[in-house]
């Protein structure tokens, strides 16, 4: 359980209307239409290159936009630079986790962190090991922890929204059940509105009501979680495994 | 992985007084005992050879130089080339001012040294740090070079390839004669200046906007997904290390009392990085060690083959790059990592 926040904070509305984003001139995504309520959790699942990371890289800022609109709360993000998409309430799991290996964990998380209900303590709430391991190192942490660690750091941003890129890859299997744990303790107990991107098709479609599949840069699905959850066969045909 | 509630975490930080960031701080701030060790040793030096304090001085100036360059490459990860741009605009600064009697006094000299140095950092590092890796390097390279030139070319004022002899600098306080005959007084003022920027670099780099340079360096996409604003930062960060550059060169021509074209030169943004690469970059002391190592290599090597002393030198850069890439300072710590698991398990 994880205590209850002393701020607040105001849900946003992500909105992608029409977007083609790629690297370069590579197009990797095309003509993506999604709209993330307030408080709303997706999963977004797809096999190994259809474009999953791209479509968050793209909400970041870090692709090249070819056409579309990425908004946030009605306001197009066009052409702001990804530091203020963070201020605006972006928070972001990259895949790779990224900790800065010569920052101890501490400092891991004070470099990122900012005014509002995620504090230091709440984070703990969240993953206890961390508090074990502060004064280590980014580069002495296990995968897990890392992972831990990245996630941490993206609360303390306090971000309104919250991007994750696969947060369970590379994981032990026991390991990832705990993460199961603790995003269902987030989707519950905070207001963030979070997109899910997993290969993990089981562990996504638990984690939210919503499902978003992608193959080959388009959307193919945007529905329900439950009915594939119990259609396994047209889940494998919908994620392009079997024709 | 666990969700559940931790006591242990609000107990510590309530039986610690004051929030634990505060305490993490202050804790990273902390003297450790040997910090005091090089300041130690540059009173001994002062005590033990008074003969050669001339000598001591370029090595507090090449110290402070180096502990400029560390700040922009060691933490921000800035790679430049043409550090000695700020060098010798500092050192012009102190020169000019000097020569045609506008000001003289030592203190306020240095900083107006900063000033202009400072300046031209930021100025340069609006268009210089929107470019990385190679195109960097040049760009440094260039405006160093650009430096140079107008300096040269402006010999009416400069004194071009002669540069500007005997500067007249006024007493330290209205008290202390300040030339090269008072090799004590010099020293002991290099010293203390040198004293004065560590402690605001060392104050710098422990603090979050240290911290955040660290990040940059490691890492430039996660500090912008962070909400970090980078290029701000490096801004900042490169226009304080031209700075004290600036006033690392206005003490070297105060010391020396004369000002040249090798101030904004190809050959002191080379030696600097070496001193550097020495000692072991983003570590603050590394500029200390690679300082005295450097210049005792050259003093030693020129006896041993005062013709090709740099082959010497060449050679062990090589063995540094194969077999320390983190400097002197990165295999101490190396060996003595090894020393203390050895102990641990014998």
């Amino acid at each position: 359980m994880v205590r209850p926040c002393k701020g607040l904070i105001m849900a946003s509305k992500l909105e992608l209307r029409g977007v083609s984003a790629g690297y370069g001139e590579t197009m990797v995504i095309e003509g993506i239409n999604l709209v993330l309520a307030p408080g709303e959790c997706i999963s977004v699942i797809g096999r190994n290159g259809v474009g999953k990371t791209t479509l968050l890289a793209t909400v970041m800022g870090h692709t090249t936009l070819h056409s579309g609109d990425v908004m946030l709360n009605g306001q197009p993000l066009h052409g702001m630079p990804s530091f203020r998409r963070a201020l605006a309430g972006i928070g972001f799991v990259p895949q790779e986790r990224e900790i800065f290996p010569s920052l101890s964990v501490r400092e891991n998380l004070d470099v990122a962190a900012r005014p509002g209900p995620w504090t230091l303590e709440r984070v703990f709430d969240l993953f206890p090991r961390l508090e074990e391991r502060l004064d280590n190192m980014g580069n002495q942490l296990s995968g897990g922890e890392q992972q831990m660690l990245s996630i941490a750091r993206a609360l303390l941003t306090n971000p309104s929204i919250l991007l994750m890129d696969e947060p369970t890859e590379g994981l032990a299997p026991v390991l990832v059940e705990a993460l199961t744990t603790v995003l269902a303790t987030l989707r519950a107990e905070s207001a963030l509105s979070i997109v899910l991107v997993e290969q993990n098709s089981r562990v996504a479609l638990t984690f939210s009501p919503r499902t978003v599949i992608l193959d080959k840069g388009c959307i193919v699905y945007d529905g329900e979680s439950g009915p594939l959850s119990a259609d396994p066969d047209r889940l494998a045909k919908l994620i392009g495994i079997v024709e | 992985m666990s969700v559940a509630a931790s006591p242990a975490g609000g107990a510590s930080a309530a039986a610690g007084g004051g929030s634990p960031a505060a305490q993490a701080l202050m804790r990273r701030h902390r003297l450790r005992w040997w910090e005091a060790l090089p300041w130690i040793a540059g009173m001994v030096f002062y005590f033990a050879f008074p003969a050669y304090l001339g000598f001591g001085c370029d090595l507090l100036v090449t110290i402070l130089f180096a502990l400029s360059l560390d700040l922009a490459l060691g933490y921000a990860g800035i790679i430049t080339l043409g550090h000695a741009a700020f060098f010798g605009a500092g050192a012009y600064t102190v020169g000019m001012l000097a020569t045609y009697n506008i000001w003289t006094e030592p203190i306020t000299s240095l900083l107006l040294a900063a000033l202009v140095a400072g300046l031209i950092g930021f100025l340069s590092g609006l268009v210089l740090l929107r470019a990385k890796g190679l195109t960097l390097l040049m760009l440094t390279l260039c405006t160093m070079a650009l430096l140079e030139q107008a300096a040269n070319m402006a010999h009416a004022y400069t004194g071009g390839f002669d540069g500007l002899p005997s500067l007249p600098i006024a007493p330290v306080f209205g008290v202390f004669e300040f030339n090269p005959l008072y090799a004590d007084t010099q020293y002991l003022f290099a010293l203390g200046v040198l004293f004065v920027c560590f402690v605001f670099v060392r104050t710098l780099v422990y603090s979050p906007f240290g911290q955040s340079l660290t990040g940059i360096r490691e890492n430039v996409l996660r500090m912008h997904a962070i909400g970090s604003p980078v290029r701000r930062r490096l801004m900042i960060c490169y226009t304080i290390s031209a700075a004290i550059a600036g006033i690392a060169g206005g003490l070297w021509a105060q010391t020396n009392a004369y000002v040249n074209l090798s101030a904004l030169g190809l050959d002191r943004a080379a030696t600097v990085l070496i001193v550097l690469i020495l000692g072991g970059y983003g570590r603050l002391y590394g500029a200390f060690i690679g300082a005295v190592a450097y210049l005792a290599l050259e003093h030693f090597l020129a006896q041993i083959y005062p013709t090709a002393w740099q082959l010497g030198l060449g050679l062990l850069l090589v063995v540094i790059s194969l077999f320390a890439r983190n400097g002197i300072l990165g295999l101490g710590e190396m060996l003595w990592r090894r020393y203390r698991v050895r102990r641990v398990k014998p």
